[in-house]
């Protein structure tokens, strides 16, 4: 099989451990089988106590569903993450910079670095949304991005999530889980904490509140209800914002302010993590039809009187096409060179590259330029004949549509699957948290497995799992 | 030519609604095609007209209000100079390069039925060519009598398999199958003095951008380029961007998820005379 050339993070390929996973090992060493399916089975229950489910979307019988967590860390050391926080402060830095700039004078276009095309005829980009300013110069308050490594010293950005990224509460919960599961782990090691996570997001945002509130500005996360898939975050993140978690129907505008229903009468609303997407967001502005949103909200922004986190428009940024020019992109604004390395892209808008793509398509990675959550790509070595055929028709006929990439060597982890420990794939997304006086990343992230042995997407609405991140001094 | 514009916009609510917001394109700019020599715009409601402009540059006055709202009149009215300009549109407000107005939106996005009117045009002046959509538009759709197609909504695919439509369709189609021919274009509401008629309707059209030239107004409807008679209002990517009213009822999205926009509906009425010629 070709299971041997993937970059195992716990052995790095050789016959020896490496050091962050030295008592890791150990401890999968002395643990029998059956005392891991136990923890297994209790990590299980404690997830479906707390209710933390997930709906998978074009499935008819699984309306909401556990993601399948796995027992077994993933380990990072200090050194490795600290370079990795740096590369993601400045590539979110850059996306901001670059937001600031294709809503505002547009420097980048008329520097010819970047096709026009590409932001104009991109649907995220929003012109409604050009000539006005993000408070404190902040567009992307929160950002996931995801990364792969594929060796010891490479890592990998795979894609960009400026929208509403979402996955943080599994992170967050599955520390909670392990630290009961399994506290004698845990006192073996000195992990590097992420309860902090909805404190520094909670300052963030207040951070960036429009300058000419007073008071301690008023925050609310702002969700599309129950049917959302990513409602229990919703929900959850509210809980451990201490913020109110509204409507779009609790919300109301009034010349330029909002304000928020509440039982002691209207509030006015300075602060809105809104987890609903630009087009349901204000049908005065964006789609008519929309009964999730809050007429006159982009009104209200204009008039700077509420700040968005994120604000409207960001998708522009984490277009996949526009990912292949994020290296150009680092570099134009910071004058810095990016950190973090691009998977190498053929754009498949470009001849030479869609004939390459072609001709490779077996052995490539397919996807949608605004394609997400792993729906509309095609993994060329795992594709039937049939399928390949039927993307190839769907390729030629809109080329600028897509891009290719190689299929990583995505490292493997161990985890515990039905026939006991095994390497699987993984990725990770940390967030990064930017506010008025600048980024933070909370150490680790959120760990995705495919938990399907030789599976190479870990997407949770295809059946990935996820695993609890650790950070930990280097020994 | 002179014209003075009485626009009123007459809101009715069953039930009462119990708050409005609205945000309004009814106010004109200037370009070389027009002068605006007198305008306002008037909400007979206790509120503020807040006035921006948008993106595209037009002029956007909002308000909001507290029910209960049964009726709502709103009245824009001016006068405004214009001049023939052979349908050039020059001087106007441009907050974006034409390459912007080659985006689909939901209303414009052009299937099968949509790029095939522009292929059948064969030239190879641009102009002629958008002349040439102009009157296989016109071949291709009715124009409804009202002029605003009542059902709104349509998208330009719908409208063009209709086959007929108001001048919001028209425009919709125009502009959608400009696009698919590779002419930046966009939808222009407006206003059409018609000599023949008692009273003139909304209008609405197109323009496309030619290089060399700039922006060129299409009213598919009276098959011409716009001249002294066309009064614009504003424009954007489709009808959504540069329609007059665009209005939520508070008191209607307050019953979780049972809003139709406007669903209590609204008589729309405009009258424009002639003042006296310059």
């Amino acid at each position: 099989m070709v299971e041997q050339t993937f970059w195992d993070e716990m052995t790095g390929g050789g016959a020896d451990v490496r050091t962050v996973y030295g008592r890791v090992n150990e401890w999968l060493k002395s643990t029998p089988p059956d005392v891991l399916a136990a923890r297994r089975t209790q990590a299980e229950l404690l997830f479906r106590r707390i209710g933390i489910t997930f709906a998978v979307y074009g499935e008819k019988d699984a309306a909401e569903r556990l993601i399948p967590f796995d027992i077994i860390p993933r380990v990072i050391g200090q050194s490795e993450w600290s370079l990795m926080e740096k590369g993601l402060i400045q590539r979110v830095k850059a996306i901001n910079a670059f937001l600031c700039d294709i809503y505002g004078t547009r420097e980048i276009l008329r520097a010819g670095l970047i096709p026009p095309d590409l932001v104009f005829g991109n649907p995220h980009f929003r012109p409604e949304m050009a000539g006005k300013r993000a408070p404190h110069d902040v567009w992307v308050h929160i950002a996931g991005i995801d990364m792969v490594r594929t060796g010891e010293d490479e890592f990998y950005v795979l894609e960009d999530n400026a929208r509403t990224p979402s996955g943080v509460s599994y992170m967050l919960e599955n520390r909670e889980v392990m630290m009961r599961l399994l506290p004698d782990l845990f006192s073996n090691h000195r992990i590097a904490p992420v309860e902090n996570y909805t404190d520094l997001l909670l300052n963030c945002l207040r951070s960036v509140a429009p300058p000419r509130s007073a008071g301690e500005p008023v925050v609310a996360l702002l969700t599309p209800g129950p049917y959302n898939s990513a409602y229990y975050e919703h929900s959850f993140l509210a809980d451990r914002l201490g913020v109110e978690l509204v409507e779009g129907h609790d919300l109301s505008v009034r010349d330029g302010v909002v304000y928020m229903r509440t039982t002691q009468g209207p509030r006015r609303v300075d602060v809105l993590y809104r987890r609903i997407d630009d087009d349901f967001i204000d049908p005065l502005a964006f789609r008519p039809d929309s009964v999730l949103g809050v007429p006159g909200l982009l009104d209200a922004y204009a008039a700077g009187n509420i700040t968005l986190a994120n604000a409207i428009g960001t998708g522009v940024a984490d277009d996949k096409a526009l990912y292949t020019y994020m290296p150009e992109i680092v570099k134009f604004y910071l004058g810095e060179e990016a950190i973090l390395k691009n998977v190498p892209t053929w754009r498949c808008r470009e001849a030479d590259a869609l004939k390459y793509v072609r001709e490779h398509i077996g052995e490539l990675v397919v996807k949608e330029v605004n394609g997400s959550g792993g729906y509309g790509m095609l993994v060329g070595p795992h594709a039937s004949k049939a399928e390949i055929a039927e993307f190839e028709k769907k390729l030629v006929a809109q080329p600028d549509n897509y891009i290719a990439q190689p299929t990583l060597s995505l490292s493997t982890c161990p985890a515990f699957v039905e026939n006991g420990v095994a390497p699987r794939h993984v990725d990770l997304r940390p967030f990064v948290l930017t506010g008025a006086e600048g980024s933070r990343v909370v150490p680790g992230g959120l760990t995705r497995v495919a938990m399907r042995a030789g599976s190479l997407v870990v997407n949770s609405s295809q059946g990935g799992g996820t695993k609890d991140t650790w950070v930990i001094e280097d020994a | 030519m002179r014209i003075q514009i009485h626009h009123e916009i007459v809101q009715t609510f069953d039930p009462a609604a119990k708050g409005l917001i609205e945000s309004l394109r009814l106010a004109p700019r200037s370009h070389e095609g027009q002068h605006v020599i007198d305008w306002r715009i008037d909400v007979e409601a206790n509120c503020r007209l807040r006035r921006t402009e948008d993106a595209f540059g037009n002029f956007t006055d909002m308000f909001s209000l507290q029910g209960p709202i049964e009726t709502l009149r709103i009245v824009a009215e001016g006068v405004i100079e214009t001049f023939d300009c052979a349908g050039v549109v020059r001087n106007s407000i441009e907050r974006f390069p034409p390459e912007l107005f080659l985006r689909d939106t939901d209303l414009t996005a052009p299937d099968a039925a949509l790029r095939a009117l522009g292929a059948t045009i064969k030239s190879d002046d641009k102009i002629e060519r958008l002349h040439g959509l102009l009157l296989v538009v016109r071949e291709a759709m009715q124009d409804n009598e009202d002029g605003e197609s009542a059902a709104s909504g349509l998208t330009a695919a719908q409208a063009l398999a209709a086959g007929k439509g108001g001048t919001r369709d028209l425009a919709h189609v125009f502009v959608a199958s400009a696009r698919a021919m590779g002419a930046p274009a966009r939808f222009v509401s407006g206003h059409y003095f018609d000599d023949g008629k008692a009273g003139a309707q909304c209008h609405s059209w197109a323009e496309a951008y030619v290089e060399k030239v700039g922006w060129i107004g299409f009213d598919p409807v009276h098959c011409i380029c716009p001249h002294e008679s066309h009064v614009r209002i504003a424009c954007g990517l489709d009808w959504l961007d540069a329609g007059p009213v665009r209005a939520a009822s508070l008191g209607a999205i307050a019953q979780t998820m049972a809003v139709i926009v406007r669903q209590s509906g609204f008589q729309h009425a405009a009258s424009a005379q002639l003042q006296g010629q310059q």
